[in-house]
C-alpha cells in the first residue's frame, strides 16, 4: 500500500477508535450508540442467523435493478439529447432543476399505482439516479475529440458503431462520475423508499428497530449498507483510477 | 490554376492520374448569425500515381478543406472528386488513409491495438494482422513500445502511432494534414524522413498538406501553393528531387531556390490572409 492508502487508513482507524472511547466512556450514551466493535460483532451473528437475508436479497435487488436501468437508459437519454442541440437546450433547465425536486412525496402515487410491490421502490431508485447519468454522459460525449469523429468516417464505421466502439470508451472517464452517482443515489432512493411505506426489505428493517428501540439490529445492519456501499465505489474509484492512469499516464 | 495541367506534368498519361479535383468549391453554410463562408474554388489537381505532392497556403486558405473534400470526409458545394476513376462522395473510399493534425490515437487502446484496430474491424485473419502491425510498428519504430498507451509516449510517438494505423491498411493514396504541426522543428525533420521512407516503400500517393514551406520543399515531388479563403492555386513548383532523397537535401542549392519561390506567392497570401483574419474579428459577423 503507498504511504497515502496508509495515511487513509490511519485515519479512518483513528475514527473508529475515537467513537468507539466516546461511547464506551459514556460520553455518547450507550442508548443512542453502539460502540463500533458491537455493530460489527451484531452485524455478523445477524448475517450468520439469516435473519436479515430476505431483506438484504431484496434491497440489493431493487438498487441492481435501478442502477442497471438508470446507467442504460441515461446513457441511451444522454446520447439522444446529445445529437440534438435543440433539445439539449430545451431540457437544461429541467436538468438544472432536477434534484431539486423532493421526489419521495411522489411515492404514495407510485403505490396506488402499482401496489406494495417492488415496482415502486425501482422507479425511486431509478428516477433518482437517470438524470445524473444522462448528465455524465453528455459531459462526456461533449469531451470527445472531433477528430475521433473523422477517424470513424475514415473506417467508414456506422453511426451505431461509432458510438460504441469510438465515442464511449473515449467518454468512458466522464461516464464514470455517472456510474458512481448512480451507485449512490440507486441505494439512496431504494432504501429512503423502504423505510417510508414498504413492507420489507434493508430501509423497513432499519426504521422497523428503529421503531422498536433494538439498536443492536439497527446499526447492524446500517454498518452493513455503508460497508457495502463504500465497497463498490471504492472498487468503482480504483477502476475509474486505472483507466485516468492509461487516459493521462498519471 | 490547374494543378495537374502546369509544370512538367501537364502531358502525362490519364492511365498514371491517381485522384482527381474538378472545378471543386466548398463553402460552408451560414450558421448562427454567421455568414456563409467561401473557404475554397474553384480548384483543380491532378494527383498522379505514386507522387508525394504538398500543398502550402496561408493559415485558413482552405488547406484542410481540399483534403477533407479529396478524402471524402465532407461534400464539395460545387466541382467533382474521383479516386482511381471512380467518384468520391459520401464516404472515404477504399484504399484511401487520412493522418490528422490533432493526436488521434486511441487512448484506451494499447500501441498495438491501436495499430490492429482497422484490420480487426475488416475481419483480417489474426496471423495477417500480427504480420502487417508487427511490420507496421517496427517501421515506425514503435516496435518496443508496443504494450504502451498513447498517454506514455510523445506527441511524435503518438502520431507515428497513427500512421501505423492507417499504413497497416495498406492505403493506395495517404493524405496527411499537417501531421507534424505540434512538433518541434528537429522532430519535423526526422518524421519527415521516415515519411519519405514510407512513401517509397510503400508505392502510395501521398498528399501532404502543411504550413512549414521547407518541410513541403523537402519532401515534395510538387508543391502547390494556395491563395488566401478563399483557397486556389496559385502555382504549382515541380521540385525534381530524385526519389532517394532525405532531409540532407535542404543543404542542395535548388532547396533554397525552390523555398524561395513558394515564398514568393505565399508572402503577399499571408498577408492577405492576416488582414481577412482582422476583418472576419472586426465586423464578419451577419448583421442582425
Amino acid at each position: 500500500m503507498s504511504r497515502i492508502g496508509w495515511i487513509r487508513l490511519a485515519v479512518l482507524a483513528a475514527l473508529v477508535a475515537l467513537l468507539e472511547t466516546l461511547v464506551r466512556t459514556g460520553i455518547i450514551p450507550y442508548k443512542t450508540m453502539l460502540p463500533p466493535s458491537e455493530m460489527l460483532t451484531a452485524l455478523v451473528r445477524l448475517l450468520a442467523a439469516g435473519t436479515a437475508t430476505r431483506d438484504i436479497v431484496q434491497t440489493l435487488t431493487c438498487v441492481g435493478a435501478a442502477l442497471v436501468s438508470s446507467v442504460v437508459a441515461g446513457f441511451g437519454l444522454g446520447v439522444a439529447i446529445h445529437r440534438f442541440p435543440r433539445v439539449r437546450r430545451a431540457l437544461e433547465p429541467f436538468f438544472a432543476t432536477y434534484y431539486a425536486v423532493p421526489f419521495f412525496i411522489f411515492y404514495p402515487v407510485l403505490i396506488a399505482i402499482f401496489d406494495l410491490s417492488l415496482l415502486p421502490i425501482i422507479l425511486m431508485g431509478f428516477a433518482f439516479a437517470v438524470i445524473a447519468m444522462c448528465i455524465a454522459t453528455i459531459n462526456g460525449l461533449d469531451r470527445v475529440p472531433r477528430v475521433l469523429g473523422k477517424v470513424a468516417r475514415m473506417h467508414r464505421m456506422r453511426e451505431f458503431e461509432t458510438a460504441l466502439r469510438m465515442k464511449l470508451p473515449a467518454a468512458a472517464p466522464h461516464l464514470f462520475t455517472g456510474l458512481k452517482l448512480c451507485v449512490a443515489y440507486s441505494f439512496i432512493g431504494v432504501i429512503a423508499s423502504e423505510f417510508i411505506l414498504a413492507p420489507s426489505g434493508l430501509g423497513h428493517a432499519i426504521a422497523y428497530a428503529y421503531n422498536d428501540f433494538d439498536n443492536r439490529t439497527m446499526y447492524a445492519l446500517m454498518l452493513f449498507v455503508m460497508i457495502v456501499v463504500v465497497t463498490l465505489n471504492m472498487l468503482l474509484h480504483g477502476w475509474e483510477q486505472r483507466l485516468l492512469k492509461r487516459w493521462h499516464g498519471r | 490554376m490547374n494543378a495537374g495541367a502546369s509544370g512538367n506534368g501537364g502531358g502525362r498519361a490519364a492511365a498514371e492520374l491517381h485522384a482527381e479535383l474538378g472545378g471543386v468549391t466548398r463553402v460552408y453554410p451560414a450558421v448562427a448569425g454567421y455568414r456563409p463562408v467561401h473557404a475554397l474554388g474553384p480548384v483543380d489537381l491532378d494527383l498522379r500515381r505514386g507522387e508525394f505532392f504538398s500543398v502550402v497556403g496561408p493559415s485558413g486558405c482552405g488547406k484542410s478543406t481540399l483534403l477533407e473534400v479529396l478524402a471524402g470526409l465532407q461534400p464539395p458545394s460545387e466541382g467533382k472528386v474521383s479516386f482511381e476513376g471512380k467518384p468520391v462522395h459520401g464516404q472515404v473510399p477504399e484504399g484511401v488513409g487520412v493522418v490528422f493534425q490533432e493526436d488521434a490515437s486511441f487512448p484506451w487502446l494499447s500501441v498495438w491495438d491501436n495499430a490492429a484496430f482497422g484490420l480487426r474491424r475488416a475481419g483480417v485473419d489474426s496471423a495477417e494482422i500480427e504480420r502487417r502491425v508487427g511490420d507496421a510498428l517496427a517501421f515506425m519504430g514503435l516496435k518496443d513500445f508496443q504494450r504502451a498507451y498513447p498517454a506514455q509516449l510523445s506527441g511524435g510517438m503518438r502520431q507515428r502511432v497513427c500512421i501505423a494505423r492507417t499504413l497497416v491498411l495498406q492505403p493506395r493514396l495517404i493524405l496527411l494534414d499537417e501531421p507534424f504541426g505540434a512538433l518541434d522543428a528537429q522532430t519535423r525533420l526526422l518524421m519527415g524522413d521516415e515519411v519519405l521512407r514510407l512513401w517509397r516503400r510503400t508505392g502510395a500517393t501521398i498528399l501532404l498538406i502543411t504550413h512549414a514551406l521547407d518541410e513541403a520543399a523537402m519532401l515534395s515531388d510538387r508543391v502547390g501553393v494556395m491563395s488566401a479563403r478563399p483557397g486556389r492555386f496559385l502555382d504549382l513548383v515541380e521540385t525534381k528531387w530524385p526519389k532517394e532523397r532525405d532531409s540532407t537535401i535542404v543543404s542542395e542549392a535548388g532547396f533554397g531556390e525552390v523555398t524561395a519561390r513558394l515564398w514568393h506567392h505565399l508572402r503577399g497570401e499571408s498577408l492577405k490572409a492576416l488582414g481577412q483574419s482582422g476583418a472576419a474579428a472586426a465586423g464578419g459577423r451577419a448583421e442582425a
